[in-house]
């Protein structure tokens, strides 16, 4: 992407033939201060997930979690019930936490990017309501039950509905055209939510199963589906960062980002696939969170400014931060009971980021 | 003279304007056409729904007691029992069309409809609150006003309250919709929530009601949605004119003598009022205020979702699916899952269909 580097700085569009050879004291004092920004957050969630692995139904000191973490087996049984508890049931549901959080930040921020709408969200390119039509399907008609049974239907599902969104998008001229993506994903989304309704209408089980699936949860699933969803989130993320400074200029409108050297179609399709492969993963592993990817890209935006080379990391890390935040929140707040970190996201999250627009901090894209 | 033979091939082309008084507007004959013949299709799937039944009626019979002249056994299974429900299939419709519209071009975004302005989101949460919750208070509010009137108030309150929020020296509609998906997520959080922790037989009912019907509709009922709805359709009519330069933008609108703040204000709450007044009718019924003006637009090929067209698109949408619903399906379907599962293909093959086109 030659010249995205000048371009993407603050001080706009000008492509000079002798360009600075320093940049502009104004360009390094923002670029401090993102670079703190960012090292802030990560140090936030660092904080976040000692907390996790420390807060719940039984509260452990950080020496016991450190033990708990690095320990062998242990003949002492208290020791050992503690180490049980951190890795078998606080670490899952930390690194689930974090993976799914980065993955619909970045998913969350890239979708507004690809279809300059400011209210797009992961759901957006299909995979939810694929996911909890496939879930949905899976338990009327197979007649699964268990959450590790239908969670590889959930993957599926998600796949196929954000093939078939994108492959519908790219139908014709111009793949992955903004509107035509946003609408394709819509049509797709609202036939499959019909569907879902339908199935769970006509059958018991599946409307149970799906009441628990819709609340987005990141606690109860094992290492055995993590590390499958962690390996395509870090695919996914990847894919994203390398078609940032490509993003950047496609904002400035199609005929610009041509005439600077952007491959139009390439970006799109790596990009939007790139979306898919994170929402998706993130929801086949703790069903449908919504609002979470939408949030943290505004939010990152009014941290970073337009600029996605920023924006898109901030978005990663403040979704593993509010979702990891919104989980522990969970574990404490109904006692002995939790409640599901989707809920919560919507319910803490939702009224902040609502002060937030009437303050007028958010801006469209 | 001269000049202005010389220039025509130069001229962008013009459409013949129509002007009686003081009212004038550009002649689209596509535009007229294509909602006349919507609208021609719409009151014939209104009469072919009043005509199905258990007790088969002609059309011709339908038509003639709808005018008056029908005998009294026709009159009572017509005016009695079909009407309220093809009434409300039309009213809903119409409403929830035009509602559409109306938000998706003031927010100048085709995600945006009036289910991210928090009526249904709030009638939802509170229809579910009163099924699955059962206690003194829930049963006593459910018992008094009846569960619809109760889940209208809230959605109302909701939608009233996204509005207030978004008002800052007038409303921005990119401001409203972001505070009115907050609080839809915050709605459907908490209406998750409590299906996830209510008893099952509720949460069945819940769904039922969830996903709106049309189902043993009532007169009073219908009534209410009715005038509510004309009253609102006519505000949005006096202001239409004011509205279609908007969509160039707040300078250029206000250029053209467009008091852009209060119109907005206006049709913005109108499109509130009409999603409630849908919701008092049929419940929350989802998709079909998202895909009526999308769908219409392509039809009537204009560059923003068309008022009239949307209206009566919707209404088409809703009563034809409640027929096929009724009759065509070996299980019982509420309307707007067949609303859905007919428009959102639809849409998606408009929009195919166009990319193919551009591209040959």
């Amino acid at each position: 992407m030659v010249g995205s580097r000048r371009v993407a700085g603050m001080t706009g569009v000008t492509l000079r033939e002798t360009a600075p050879a320093r940049p502009a004291p104004a360009t390094a004092d923002v670029r401090r201060r993102r670079l703190v920004g960012l090292c802030v957050l990560l140090a936030a969630l660092l904080l976040a997930t000692v907390a996790s692995l420390a807060v719940g139904a039984r509260a452990l000191s950080p020496s016991e979690v450190w033990h708990g973490l690095f320990a062998a087996s242990d003949p002492d049984q208290r020791r050992n019930e503690i180490r049980l508890i951190v890795q078998t049931v606080r670490l899952p549901r930390t690194v689930l936490a974090i993976v799914a959080g980065i993955a619909l930040g970045v998913g969350g921020a890239l979708i507004q990017g690809y279809t300059r709408n400011p209210i797009a969200d992961t759901g957006l390119v299909g995979v939810n309501a694929g996911a909890s039509f496939a879930v949905a399907t899976a338990i009327a008609v197979f007649g699964f039950a268990e959450p590790t049974q239908y969670v590889w239907f959930a993957v599926a599902g998600a796949g196929v509905a954000g093939a078939v969104v994108f492959g519908l998008a790219s139908i014709g001229r111009g793949a992955g055209d903004p509107l035509t993506l946003a609408l394709a994903g819509q049509g797709v989304t609202v036939f499959l939510a019909a569907m879902t309704t339908a199935v769970s209408l006509s059958d018991k089980a599946a409307m149970d199963a799906l009441r628990f699936w819709n609340a987005g949860s990141v606690a109860g699933v094992g290492f055995d589906v993590i590390w499958p969803v962690a390996g395509l989130v870090a695919l996914g993320s990847t894919a994203a960062l390398a078609t940032l400074p490509a993003l950047n200029l496609l904002g400035l409108g199609d005929d610009v980002a041509r005439g600077l050297g952007v491959d139009i179609v390439r970006t799109r399709v790596i990009g939007i696939v790139a979306v898919t492969v994170l929402a998706g993963a993130a929801t086949a592993a703790c069903g449908p969170i919504a609002f979470l990817g939408l949030m943290v890209a505004h939010v990152a935006r009014y941290l970073t400014g337009p600029d996605y080379r920023w924006l898109v990391p901030y978005a990663g890390l403040l979704g593993a931060l509010v979702l990891l935040a919104c989980d522990i929140v969970g574990r404490v707040v109904v006692r002995p009971g939790e409640l599901d970190a989707g809920v919560l996201v919507a319910v803490l999250g939702a009224p902040s980021f609502a002060v937030l627009v009437w303050r007028g901090r958010i801006k469209g894209l | 003279m001269s000049g202005t033979e010389v220039d025509p091939p130069t001229r962008p082309t013009t459409r013949p304007g129509v002007r009686f008084g003081q009212v004038s507007f550009v002649w689209r004959p596509r535009v007229v056409l294509v909602t006349l013949s919507l609208a021609a299709a719409t009151f014939l799937m209104f009469c072919v729904s009043i005509a199905v039944g258990d007790f088969r009626l002609g059309l011709d019979r339908v038509i003639a007691t709808i005018l008056g002249r029908g005998d009294a056994v026709d009159e009572f299974v017509i005016m009695d029992l079909r009407m309220p429900r093809a009434l409300a299939g039309l009213i809903v419709g119409i409403a929830l069309g035009v509602s559409g519209a109306l938000t998706q071009s003031l927010a100048r975004n085709p995600l945006a409809s009036p289910d991210v302005l928090g009526i249904t989101g709030g009638a939802s949460a509170v229809a579910v609150f009163l099924v699955t919750v059962s206690g003194g208070a829930s049963a006593a509010i459910a018992g008094s006003v009846g569960l619809s009137t109760a889940a209208l108030a809230g959605g109302l309150g909701t939608g009233l309250l996204v509005y207030a929020l978004a008002w800052r020296r007038g409303i921005d509609g990119l401001r409203l919709i972001l505070i009115g998906i907050s609080a839809n997520a915050v709605t459907q959080a908490v209406t998750t929530w409590l299906l996830a922790t209510a008893d099952i037989r509720d949460v069945a009912r819940a769904q039922a009601w969830l996903v709106g019907s049309l189902d043993n509709r009532s007169w009073d009922e219908v009534r209410v949605a009715f005038w509510c709805t004309l009253v609102l359709m006519l505000v949005v009519v006096a202001i239409a004119f004011q509205f279609k330069p908007m969509h160039l933008g707040d300078e250029v609108a206000a250029g053209l003598g467009v008091r852009y703040v209060a119109v907005r204000a206006v049709l913005l709450l109108c499109a509130v009022l009409l999603a409630g007044a849908a919701v008092s009718a049929a419940g929350p019924v989802p998709f079909v205020a998202l895909v009526a003006p999308q769908v219409a637009m392509r039809l009537v090929g204009t560059p923003t979702p068309p008022l009239a067209a949307s209206g009566v698109l919707g209404a088409l949408l809703l009563i034809g699916a409640d027929l096929v619903a009724r009759t065509a399906l070996p299980v019982t379907l509420p309307v707007g899952v067949v609303t859905a599962a007919v428009g959102g293909p639809f849409l998606v093959y408009l929009l195919v269909r166009a990319n193919l086109r551009q591209r040959a």
